[in-house]
């Protein structure tokens, strides 16, 4: 069924640490070749050496400028994907119950073989997670990959998802939110961890942490005054007056 | 939104279909015999048709039977049970007429009802969607119901009936227009709220995340229509609504007029039904720097 779960289990998300993602695109990249090579349709491109390429990715990398009102203009960047919303408008639209939120973990997830190719899932997400195969026809998204964290051919160090293994500045964590004591859940607390869009109401598991507060500029150097010969004494003083009498 | 050919062709031509059907079926109407096969022909074949263009919407049309199964939580699945009971349970009412010259009140008094829950059904897929805040409004229900009863009473040759419910859907879509311009403000959501940097200052994209197009921008973020959205909008409603009464008005109940009426009265629907998706703007349009 595509009714909700009341609660799951657990709350498996990503937080992702805004102040020290450094916009390089590596989680797209290990995002889009996991998830290629793994489970589920691959993620196809179309025209990929063409004028107009065009692919499905599960994981995007936004780029903004933010300018407070007294502090000097701040570059954040965001890499974006499922939410794993805790009351996720996607899931409940499904009319063939391929899309679901599993109760032991709080996954969203598509089921493949049922997806009719619709596309109602991706209108009703806020966020842009869900994006339609052009190939295979059926929708792709995030799946926390849930084919590496519990794969126990993997070695231990591998088994979270593949964008946070691979992420170089450490931006990015994997955890479980529906813990208090755990790693991420007290990072969000620390970093005053925030949702996206909350007004719509979907509750997301993910978590961002805000860029921390920067020192504000100091006030601009006062400019040298210019080069003069005023006042100028002694023996340049000689020379400048000097040579000012001609 | 992206305008998809398939999606305006089945809302505007089921809806009418559904709504000839419902009129039938509530017994506003009673032919017999040819006369039946003929009506009820229309009513079945429109609806048909409009379902079969929405197949060609699916990336997997041969699972459609899938989409039956979710009629609890997802309003197009209550759309494909609802549309399929309607056009079952008005069955033996026009074979009743057709062959034998009676109607069977009972089933058509249900498929009328059931006709018209679809047409609900079908509006309340975009309606539902707190991610278009155009559409997340009574308006849309209103529309496409009006709609769907409107085509029906100018099908059937009831003028009065159908003048009434002209102007009646010409109101309801300058009000869906005028009241849906300022939903999307309403809705709260905001460059600042969709990346949560609101709070800190101004936020402006600086870069995208990729330089070329994608599914997203293709399907929710459509900005064609707004540069001549005032003009459609003046089109739509002259179409739809106000030709369709003129003719009526000079030829209330003859075939050229009646079948005049209905084919100006589509072909702006079609328009109105255009607008309705181009115009839409979608909150994922504020990961990508649109603010309407």
């Amino acid at each position: 069924m595509t009714a909700l779960p009341a609660t799951t289990d657990r709350k498996l998300g990503l937080v992702i640490d805004l102040d020290t993602c450094v916009g390089c695109h590596a989680c797209v990249v290990s995002c889009k070749s996991w998830n290629t090579e793994n489970y589920g349709a691959p993620l196809s491109d179309v025209d990929a050496y063409g004028a107009d390429p065009v692919g499905t990715f599960l994981n995007r990398v936004h780029s903004y400028e933010v300018t407070p009102p007294d502090a000097a203009p701040m570059v954040v960047h965001m890499p974006k994907s499922c939410l794993h919303c805790e009351d996720a408008p996607c899931v409940t639209v499904c009319p063939t119950g391929a899309s679901y939120k599993r109760t032991e973990d709080g996954i969203v997830l598509v089921n493949e073989q049922d997806c009719i190719g619709c596309g109602l899932c991706a209108w009703a997400c806020p966020y842009g997670a869900r994006e339609m195969d052009a190939l295979a026809g059926v929708m792709k998204k995030c799946t926390l990959c849930v084919d590496r964290i519990y794969n126990e051919n993997l070695p231990e160090e591998d088994r979270e998802p593949a964008c946070v293994r691979t992420c170089p500045a450490g931006a990015r964590h994997f955890g479980d939110l529906g813990d208090a004591d755990s790693d991420v859940s007290q990072l969000v607390a620390a970093r005053g961890g925030m949702d996206l869009m909350p007004e719509l109401g979907t509750k997301p598991v993910n978590k961002y942490l805000p860029p921390r507060k920067r020192h504000a500029l100091p006030a601009a150097p006062v400019t040298t005054p210019a080069p003069s010969t005023e006042g100028l004494t002694g023996f340049l003083g000689w020379i400048d007056r000097s040579l000012a009498r001609f | 939104m992206h305008p998809a050919p398939s999606i305006i062709a089945f809302t505007v031509l089921s809806g009418l279909g559904l709504g000839l059907l419902a009129f039938l079926g509530l017994g506003v109407l009673v032919p017999t015999g040819v006369a039946a096969f003929l009506w009820f022909g229309l009513g079945y074949a429109l609806t048909l048709i409009g379902l079969a263009f929405s197949a060609f919407h699916l990336g997997h049309p041969e699972r459609a039977l899938k989409a039956f199964s979710q009629w609890r939580t997802s309003w197009l699945s209550r759309e494909a049970v609802l549309a399929t009971a309607a056009l079952l349970f008005m069955a033996p009412h026009a074979a009743g007429l057709v062959f034998w010259g009676q109607p069977l009140v009972g089933f058509g008094i249900i498929g009328g009802v059931l006709c018209l829950q679809t047409v609900l059904a079908t509006s309340m897929i975009y309606a539902q969607l707190r991610t278009v805040p155009r559409w997340n409004h009574w308006t849309t229900p209103a529309v496409f119901i009006l709609a769907a009863l409107t085509g029906g009473a100018i099908l059937t040759v009831m003028a009065f009936v159908a003048q009434i419910l002209l102007a009646w859907l010409a109101l309801t879509l300058v009000g869906h227009w005028l009241l849906g311009d300022r939903r999307f403000a309403k809705s709260g959501a905001t460059m600042g709220t969709a990346t949560g940097l609101g709070e800190r200052g101004t936020v402006r994209q600086l870069e995208p995340p990729h330089t070329g197009q994608n599914y997203l921008l293709k399907e929710m973020v459509y900005v064609v229509a707004r540069k001549h959205a005032l003009k459609l909008r003046g089109i739509a409603l002259v179409l739809s609504c106000i030709g369709p009464s003129l003719i009526l008005w000079i030829a209330p109940f003859s075939l050229v007029g009646t079948v005049l009426a209905v084919l100006v009265h589509v072909t702006g629907m079609a328009a109105a039904r255009w607008l309705f998706f181009a115009e839409a703007e979608h909150v994922v349009g504020l990961y990508y720097g649109r603010e309407p």
